[in-house]
């Protein structure tokens, strides 16, 4: 850092003026989040435009072709309904992608201010908070679900809702635990000696020093967001075939992976190629929201 | 042939951005008996130099490039590891500066003690746990542990940070070294309790003939043990010579700047105008206490932090606090910024009653009262800039907006010192007396009357310490400030405080003028506190250490 000539400290001083600034700054030099980025990306566009470019409709069924491996056709092969498997996991992909953004955006939103208005004001308030959310945990999960399926009707974005309403409890803990530990440090201290209000200081100070555990468990959560939703669909509480998810295919691949393994295969994949951007996506964020680590 | 010879020992750290040299070219020898000092600032290679004789240095980065370690005619540095091992358990022990971290605070302490003796590597040497026990209680004893049977299985919580020291020299010396390396062993603790534990050191040096390599930034605390001093700066060795060489025939600039740097009390600033009289106390407190819920004990009871202080604070005087820790000075400082919920009493700002406000409307006091804190490292927000953490109370406060942030900013960091293009790097890349002065920029910038300095030169080397200081009383005078300055550093609050409050358990001992209480302390506490200062003079220190 010591030989950085002035010219190039003017041009510091020029760039950067926030940590997402300077974020963004370490993140574009960091090859492998950016490859996570844009398979993320690309999965997200082939997702939007899948009405447009899919090769054949995601219903359509050819009961005489049946069971195919992947061909020129059919080029990741075909269901034992004769459904193109390529066409299927490109719909699939638009509920998957859906469910686990949405659901993680409500986990991550609600646990997060829950989690950090309970570890910062502490005492009674977070007592009671903290009751609630283990009261939430105590509550058999399925019977939540069911519960509101029953209530409302059953509904694709309530279910992202009613998943994103569970998962945020765990994120609720951590964050309160990080708090907890951050609001003893002086320089919470010396922000409330400034005289700023609570939520000035949350908002802040508190909340960017707790983004490290909280991206990781986020990039988990996203993965156990888009199983959970299989599970639902499964037991005939989320989306109903023919429409279908990652999870739904690989969960009939499953059950088929001795006589068609590409059934299995390529949903898989594709699940997995997710799960690995996202983490070196979250690897890099963590990275570079924390300006401890070397700015080159 | 001495114990221990180094030669010509040189470690660089090799980073991405490039070789540092943290070790350069460095001699020194040791015998039995005998104490070596090694003095210099942070950075400057002395800890490195005595980890890399134990192999604890990380590598990489770091790489021994040459030298030789002569331990008993084995070189340190190319043995093996089993050889290392052995080296480890039976003849080189080390002391480390934080006993509150280098304790598993999940092991009592008798079992941590009796660790090297029942696991020694040496199968000849291990003993059985009941003669372990036995030998282990017999060393607390000798360290001074009272009552060391029943306090065999408690845990280093329930010991004070002086007492953990002791609990750390006996584990250092169970298994009988012959070389014992102390890294800072005196620092985080109180001037009363770094006496004990020096003396401690030494006597038991004498009676057991082992070498001491004492690392220590302070040349002050060297004087009273060191037979032979290093001192070091950037990875060299500025000067070495025996202790009297070093303090009375000074030859080499930089150990001149390092003696100059040790605040002796006399007062620099005379001319300080005479603080304001006449005026009603800018801060009144009326027989306040705070105390806090203890849990630990059942049922649950209180602990007297702050055990019914009052006292007054003249506009434009600087008022020192001192005391050891635990004396609730700093609970009595947070208490009177409304920092810490207090128990009763009042605190009176101007006349007004701080302590009777809601939150809402105690902001625009806030602006009139900062804080600095003792740890510079964990007083700013990792991850802001200096520029934020410095616009963050100019524009919350509407002292500037966003025309003129830019401009305020940098009068700020001229005002503390810090060079302009510094503006936009994150606090992890500045030094702890940087950073200071960041935090120092931060509790100005509101333009307060009042300031309380927690500690605010503790975590800092010598030298920065006296600049910091410095610049506190320039800050003081430029802006007319009013200050309270609490410490445990007798030497620095004499520096520079125009009067003195003693604490000692939560209630005031003793107050008085700066000068007139250290010419004329009236209690014993107080007395006891002036004698445990360390003199940067062998000469005394010894007749001081021989007498009653």
């Amino acid at each position: 850092m010591d030989q950085i000539s002035p010219q190039q400290q003017n041009e510091q001083q020029e760039q950067g003026t926030s940590l997402w600034k300077d974020a963004w700054i370490k993140l574009s030099k960091n090859y492998l989040a950016l490859f996570g980025l844009s398979i993320l990306a690309l999965l997200c566009v082939v997702s939007i435009l899948t009405p447009w470019i899919a090769p054949y409709g995601y219903e359509e069924q050819n009961l005489i072709l049946g069971a195919t491996a992947p061909s020129l056709e059919h080029w990741l092969g075909t269901d034992i309904f004769g459904r193109d498997m390529l066409t299927r996991i490109m719909y699939g992909g638009r509920v998957s992608l859906t469910v686990g953004f949405i659901a993680t955006a409500v986990a991550l939103i609600i646990g997060v201010l829950w989690g950090a208005t309970a570890g910062f004001i502490g005492g009674r308030v977070d007592a009671v908070m903290m009751r609630i959310v283990d009261i939430m945990y105590a509550l058999p999960f399925m019977i939540f679900i069911v519960l509101l399926m029953v209530v409302f009707g059953r509904n694709i974005l309530l279910l992202f809702l009613a998943i994103g309403a569970v998962e945020w409890l765990t994120m609720a803990r951590i964050v309160r635990s990080q708090v907890m530990s951050l609001r003893k440090q002086e320089f919470v201290e010396a922000a409330q000696s400034l005289g700023l209000s609570q939520w000035t200081i949350i908002r802040r100070h508190i909340i960017p020093n707790t983004l490290g555990p909280v991206i990781v468990y986020t990039t988990l959560t996203i993965p156990s967001v888009m199983l959970l939703e299989a599970f639902l669909s499964f037991l005939g509480l989320g989306i109903q075939p023919p429409q279908s998810s990652w999870g739904l295919l690989i969960n009939y691949g499953v059950e088929t992976m001795e006589e068609y393994p590409w059934l299995l295969i390529f949903p898989g994949i594709t699940l997995s190629l997710t799960l690995f951007a996202l983490n070196f996506l979250g690897d890099g964020l963590r990275d570079a929201l924390d300006p401890r680590t070397s700015k080159d | 042939m001495a114990l221990l010879e180094v030669e010509g020992l040189t470690i660089y750290f090799h980073s991405r951005n490039g070789v540092v040299k943290a070790v350069d070219n460095v001699s020194f020898s040791v015998d039995a008996g005998e104490t070596l000092a090694i003095v210099g600032e942070s950075g400057s290679g002395k800890s490195v130099t005595c980890y890399s004789l134990l192999d604890l240095l990380p590598k990489p980065p770091a790489k021994i490039e040459a030298g030789i370690a002569l331990f008993d005619g084995v070189d340190l540095l190319s043995c093996d590891a089993a050889q290392m091992q052995r080296f480890r358990s039976n003849d080189i022990a080390m002391i480390f500066q934080d006993p509150m971290t280098s304790l598993n605070p999940f092991i009592s302490i008798g079992e941590q003690l009796i660790e090297p003796l029942i696991y020694n590597q040496d199968k000849s040497r291990r003993q059985s746990r009941s003669g372990a026990r036995m030998r282990a209680i017999e060393l607390l004893e000798e360290v001074g542990i009272a009552a060391a049977e029943q306090r065999f299985d408690c845990f280093p919580h329930e010991f004070s940070g002086g007492m953990r020291q002791r609990v750390m020299i006996a584990m250092a010396l169970i298994n009988e070294p012959r070389l014992l390396i102390c890294d800072e062993p005196t620092t985080a603790l109180d001037v009363t309790i770094q006496a004990q534990i020096l003396a401690l050191i030494k006597a038991l040096q004498q009676k057991r003939d082992v070498a001491v390599i004492f690392i220590s930034h302070d040349l002050g605390v060297v004087a009273s043990i060191a037979d032979k001093v290093i001192v070091m700066c950037e990875g060299t060795v500025r000067e070495a010579n025996d202790a009297e060489g070093i303090f009375y025939r000074t030859k080499d600039d930089y150990t001149k700047k390092l003696l100059a740097a040790i605040p002796e009390g006399a007062k620099v600033m005379p001319s300080r105008a005479d603080p304001d009289k006449s005026d009603k106390p800018m801060i009144r407190v009326d027989n306040l206490k705070t105390y806090f819920r203890d849990y630990s004990k059942t049922p649950a009871g209180d602990i007297k932090a702050v055990d019914g202080v009052s006292l007054e604070i003249q506009r434009g005087e600087i008022l020192g606090l001192v005391g050891e820790s635990g004396s609730g000075k700093s609970t009595l400082g947070r208490s009177i910024l409304q920092l810490a919920p207090i128990t009763a009493g009042s605190i009176l700002f101007d006349g007004t009653e701080l302590n009777k406000l809601s939150p809402a409307k105690l902001v625009p006091w806030r602006r009139k009262m900062q804080m600095i804190f003792q740890d510079p490292y964990a007083s700013l927000n990792p991850r802001m800039t200096v520029y934020q953490t410095l616009a963050e109370p100019l524009l919350y406060h509407g002292l500037a907006n966003s025309k003129n942030i830019d401009q305020q900013v940098q009068q700020l960091m001229d005002d503390v010192g810090l060079a302009r293009h510094n503006m936009r790097k994150y606090p992890h890349e500045f030094s702890g007396g940087q950073r200071q002065r960041i935090a120092i920029g931060r509790a100005i910038a509101t333009k307060p009357e009042l300031i309380i300095a927690d500690e605010p030169v503790s975590a800092l080397d010598v030298t920065i310490q006296a600049q910091i200081l410095d610049l506190i009383l320039n800050l003081v005078e430029k802006h007319n400030l009013t200050m309270m300055f609490i410490s445990h550093d007798l030497s620095v609050v004499r520096y520079i405080s125009d009067r003195v409050v003693v604490m000692n358990k939560g209630v005031i001992i003793e107050t008085g003028n700066t000068e007139a209480l250290w010419a004329n302390p009236q209690q014993q506490y107080t007395r006891d506190l002036l004698a445990a200062i360390p003199l940067a003079d062998p000469r005394s220190e010894r007749l001081r250490s021989s007498g009653p």
